[in-house]
């Protein structure tokens, strides 16, 4: 099944620009894994990126000239034996057996975990709501969380953005039901309370650029100890 | 390359890079032969075009003089080692070598990590449509792409041109590109969604 909820196009066209901090990269990242349309929408962005530096004109080359033995220099390296990359390989990904794929974790999120869900340490956070951080670039941040069925968070609003991409089982909020390979996307403007599918568990993978603001009594009451 | 190859004769000595500079189709085809054949001459050439493009890129990210000289000899060795991979009908030598070098400037200069998504994912939801290869007399289609792009591009009104520019020249993000064009945050993804939108109206179904 493909999502239904995208990223905007400014988000997909940053991505291919290389702009995103590395949170939001990895949301992107995962969501491309199940998302065969917002691929197309980063392969149109990168033609983009590679017809703007087609088109860089002598005036920004004349700026920083090629240095004149640049050629002979690159020439005499090209049979170099391949450097050693400076980071380990990504774990591979578990030979699943059949069927397990289809619910897997997207490869650039088990890279970050060095493995699957069962890799995860959760933080409890409240009833039925787990936590653990996957990326920390600052002040973005990107963490998976963990929903028991039917539960529903507190209402919240948000002083910066968030999205929220699901990856396992779904949830509701007023705009409709997220499935796997959505994506959620709030800002300061909405209040939402997003309520977790009842016959199962959910797993988000969220990208936060500013802590969570919890609207209701019990969210002002658990919101010290969140540090959402 | 193909180990089983029968090996080439010794390519002549490059032409230096001074000449007139090769089609977007003629670039394509000399990464394939670069890819394919290992041939200098093609990887010269290409040299001649893209060298320059490529740290006037760097540059424009900041880097300095010799850092952005760097960058570009590295990016311009990655082509050589990796064009085996490179496949004229999924992108065009342009957008393939743009990529590379977005790559390494992520790594080199901010020292992050580029989340990519795996091919070969067992999670990756594949496309609807058949992936059947288009037909011979479309195999350069996407040096036309690249075109009709670099036509809207140009077409774009100032605001939004500037936008795009800063994006994916400057890397800037969209709160740094707010500020220095001095306008709200909105006004910066909207103006990036507009050009996007004009991206995509301008290829029409070329591309789906």
């Amino acid at each position: 099944m493909s999502a239904a909820f995208h990223p905007s196009d400014d988000l997909l066209a940053s991505y291919a620009a290389g702009s995103l901090d590395e949170a939001t990269g990895l949301l992107i990242a995962s969501h491309l894994t199940l998302c065969p349309a917002c691929r197309d929408t980063v392969d149109r962005a990168e033609v983009v990126g590679g017809a703007l530096l087609d088109s860089l004109v002598p005036d920004d080359t004349a700026m920083a000239p090629v240095s004149a033995d640049a050629l002979a220099r690159v020439l005499s390296r090209l049979d170099d034996p391949l450097p050693v990359p400076h980071r380990a390989p990504p774990p591979s990904a578990p030979q699943a057996q059949a069927g397990a794929a289809a619910e897997g974790l997207p490869a650039p999120l088990r890279q970050y975990l060095g493995g699957g869900l069962d890799t995860v340490r959760w933080t409890r956070l409240a009833r039925g709501l787990e936590q653990s951080l996957v990326v920390d670039s600052g002040r973005v941040r990107a963490r998976l969380y963990r929903i028991a069925p039917g539960v529903t968070i507190p209402d919240h609003t948000h002083h910066g953005s968030e999205l929220t991409l699901v990856l396992h089982g779904g949830f509701s909020d007023l705009n409709g039901h997220y499935g796997r390979g959505d994506v959620a996307s709030a800002d300061s403007t909405v209040s939402h309370r997003p309520s977790a599918d009842p016959d199962g568990p959910c797993i988000c993978l969220a990208v936060t650029d500013a802590p969570l603001r919890l609207n209701g009594w019990v969210g002002r009451l658990i919101s010290p100890f969140l540090n959402l | 390359m193909t180990l089983s190859s029968p090996p080439t004769p010794e390519p002549p000595t490059p032409e230096p890079p001074t000449g007139a500079a090769p089609e977007a189709e003629a670039r394509s085809a000399l990464l394939l032969r670069v890819g394919r054949d290992r041939d200098r001459n093609a990887f010269a050439l290409l040299f001649g075009h893209y060298a320059p493009r490529l740290k006037a890129f760097m540059r424009k990210m900041g880097a300095d003089d010799a850092v952005a000289e760097d960058l570009m000899q590295e990016a311009m060795l990655t082509v050589w080692r990796r064009a085996d991979s490179f496949d004229p009908q999924k992108a065009s030598a342009g957008t393939w070598i743009y990529t590379i070098a977005r790559n390494l400037r992520i790594d080199r200069i901010r020292r992050e990590r580029r989340p990519e998504l795996d091919p070969d994912d067992p999670a990756l939801i594949p496309a609807l449509v058949s992936e059947a290869p288009p037909p011979a007399d479309e195999r350069l289609h996407r040096e036309r792409v690249d075109d009709r792009v670099r036509a809207a591009l140009k077409d774009l009104p100032p605001e939004q041109a500037a936008v795009v520019a800063l994006s994916f020249y400057e890397d800037a993000p969209h709160a740094d590109i707010a500020a220095r064009l001095g306008v709200p945050l909105g006004t910066v993804k909207s103006r990036l969604r507009l050009a996007m939108k004009r991206v995509r109206e301008s290829l029409g179904d070329c591309l789906s």
